[in-house]
């Protein structure tokens, strides 16, 4: 008798302790605790933190454990935990340009005021496999003093002289959009296709702002700037009529300046494109704003003739705990669909060969 | 560490059912149309039934008795997590018996016995746009809809005829609700439309990837598309249940061994046991111990 998926209880809970069991691993080996996954592995841990949108540097670290390092399913874990949670309000938007910067690059100026600051980064670095790593003896890195001298973002700079679109104006009064208390309407306003883009896939968002630099929906972008620091979020109190600060986050954020021919209404001027991730995520931050370029091309009535200029086609495909869900149910048992397919394909088959029989009597 | 709070009541926050059982009460109120929804993440993944499991969370209460079954039956793995996340998070009493049930969640079949009045059957939907095939926008379907604007529909099932000689849809084989709306009945196979139509039971369909709920409430008629002279007709078999001897039921194929052996059994796990133990036998079927 098939039984395979059949009778379940029993063999799910076998299943799962099998799972913890595994999780585990040898053990000999010492148990990994958070605060060295919280340390050693800070940019699984962002990236968890980002895509789970929730920033909560412990939950991700129990969330990666919890998930074997499978980052998609950690994700999948916080997000799960997140929509939970009671919702107070929406905070002030963050000033990025009063970031405590640690990292600070931009490939359109060789230098601007506030300076090039490279930080902790892997470009530059040989790609050769370290074993010095592995005992952990690290020097400390040399630090100086923060420089008094404001950081200004280029796209401001540049926006002084009008070669930079204004980054436009919102009503005050306009709740800022929300996809996980709204459902989405398509087209969708920008806030939301950029908070969409955030906790979008950066691999789906990378393979599309490629695509972009491959002549699908080509944008002539340039890095005006990327700023990896900490930003201070605040909250605005009814009751206290002002805003209170709830603490520091740290964020990676990278404005894309990209060309603009001009149309009859506007002159010719560079365009934006935005990208802002909780943590260290420059990978993620400019696949980001190459995407969000790409998706303005109705604004500024471009030709839409790629997949990354095609927002249906982008946001409702960028959310991975969405398409791994999908994807993966294709494993559920479907034998109650296929035996009609089945039944069908048979009949058809049967119908086939009485009229080739028929032919061939003829 | 951080300290993680108590779970609400079937998990979901009552904000959150709040909002759902608005957007269940406009699907009711306009039948088969799609409502958006925010829908939730939940701890199940998308796909595997979180729309279902969200609207059965928004509706159930501590009097409920809640069956789940996927393919028809109980015991299917699927089935088995959703029926214990309900137990664990709502500690509502469960059943497997039809009858007993105020609130079925389906995945795939609609039980053979006739649901009654008070009865609710939650479908879990993975696509819920009927034209989504034929137009993969959603901004292109809803105007459709809101146009009744439905011959493409109809030209693919022609081509179907034209090229099969039969409409070649087997399962999510479209239907319009109350002559309005062209609805997808979750993927069930076309055996069971005929239960949708003028139903006892209140039928809600949550597809949470999809973000919509939409609903046929009680006596609301219920037509599968077709043509005069291609009438819609269900599957039939050949040959009835191997287990109880049911006929006009649907069956799943077993396969027995490598030579081509096969038997077919009652998709509805519930309907075949029930009749078993009423005594009867199909032809691998044994014979009940009598009580």
């Amino acid at each position: 008798m098939y039984v395979a998926v059949k009778g379940g209880e029993a063999a799910i809970a076998n299943a799962h302790a099998l799972l913890a069991d595994r999780r585990r691993g040898d053990r000999t080996v010492p148990a990994l605790r958070l605060d060295q996954i919280v340390e050693q592995l800070g940019l699984a841990v962002d990236r968890t933190m980002g895509e789970g949108s929730l920033y909560d540097k412990e939950l991700a670290a129990l969330a990666l454990l919890q998930a074997r390092g499978d980052l998609i399913e950690a994700i999948f874990l916080v997000r799960a935990y997140r929509t939970t949670l009671p919702r107070f309000g929406y905070s002030s938007p963050v000033d990025t340009g009063a970031m405590l910067i640690e990292r600070r690059i931009s490939a359109t100026f060789k230098d601007l005021p506030g300076g090039q600051m490279l930080g902790p980064t892997f470009d530059y670095t040989h790609r050769l496999l370290d074993p010095g790593i592995v005992t952990g003896d690290v020097a400390a890195p040399l630090l100086r003093e923060a420089d008094a001298e404001p950081a200004p973002r280029v796209t401001d700079l540049l926006g002084r002289q009008g070669l930079m679109e204004p980054d436009g104006e919102t009503d005050p009064e306009r709740e800022v959009g929300d996809l996980t208390r709204e459902p989405l309407d398509f087209p969708l306003d920008r806030d939301l296709r950029l908070q969409a883009l955030a906790r979008g896939d950066e691999g789906f968002l990378l393979a599309l702002g490629y695509s972009t630099q491959r002549g699908y929906g080509r944008s002539h972008p340039f890095v005006g700037e990327i700023r990896i620091g900490e930003v201070e979020v605040e909250f605005d109190v009814p009751e206290l009529g002002f805003a209170v600060s709830l603490g520091r986050i740290r964020v990676t954020e990278c404005q894309m300046v990209n060309q603009f021919k001009g149309s009859a209404k506007v002159p010719p001027q560079f365009t934006r494109g935005y990208g802002l991730v909780f943590g260290q995520a420059e990978r993620k931050a400019m696949a980001m704003s190459l995407v969000d370029r790409a998706l303005r091309a109705r604004e500024f009535g471009e030709d839409i003739v790629a997949p990354a200029q095609d927002e249906e086609f982008v946001i409702s495909h960028s959310d991975n705990v969405q398409a791994t869900g999908f994807v993966e149910h294709l494993k559920l048992p479907h034998y109650v669909d296929f035996q009609a397919e089945l039944d069908l394909i048979r009949r058809m088959r049967a119908e086939h060969e009485a009229s080739e029989m028929k032919e061939a009597a003829e | 560490m951080t300290t993680l709070p108590q779970y609400n009541f079937a998990y979901l926050d009552e904000q959150t059912k709040r909002m759902i059982r608005r957007a269940i009460l406009k699907a009711i109120a306009i039948p088969g149309y799609q409502v958006p929804f925010s829908s939730r993440e939940m701890p199940m993944p998308y796909g595997w039934g979180t729309g279902g499991v969200q609207v059965t969370a928004s509706i159930i209460g501590p009097d409920d008795v809640l069956k789940v079954i996927d393919q028809g039956a109980d015991d299917t793995t699927n089935a088995v997590s959703i029926r214990a996340f309900f137990a664990k998070v709502a500690q509502v009493e469960t059943t497997t018996h039809t009858s007993d049930a105020t609130i079925i969640q389906t995945r795939h079949r609609i039980p053979e016995k006739a649901l009654s009045k008070g009865q609710v059957l939650v479908y879990q939907v993975p696509i819920p746009e009927p034209l989504r095939f034929l137009e993969p926008r959603e901004t292109e379907t809803r105007k459709m809809h809101a146009l009744e604007e439905y011959g493409l529909m109809h030209v693919k099932l022609y081509e179907d005829i034209a090229r099969h000689g039969r409409i070649a849809t087997t399962y999510a084989y479209p239907v319009k609700v109350e002559g309005r709306y062209v609805m997808d009945p979750s993927p069930t196979p076309k055996f069971d439309n005929p239960k949708m139509h003028m139903s006892e039971a209140l039928q809600l369909f949550g597809a949470g990837r999809e973000h919509r709920i939409y609903a046929v409430p009680p006596h609301t008629e219920v037509v599968s598309l077709d043509f005069e002279d291609h009438p819609f007709a269900i599957q039939h078999f050949e040959q009835p249940c191997a287990l109880c001897g049911a006929e006009q039921v649907y069956l799943d194929e077993v396969i027995l061994d490598d030579r081509g052996g096969h038997m077919y059994v009652c998709s509805d796990t519930d309907h075949c046991e029930e009749r078993r133990a009423a005594g009867h036998v199909g032809d691998l079927g044994v014979k009940e111990a009598a009580e």
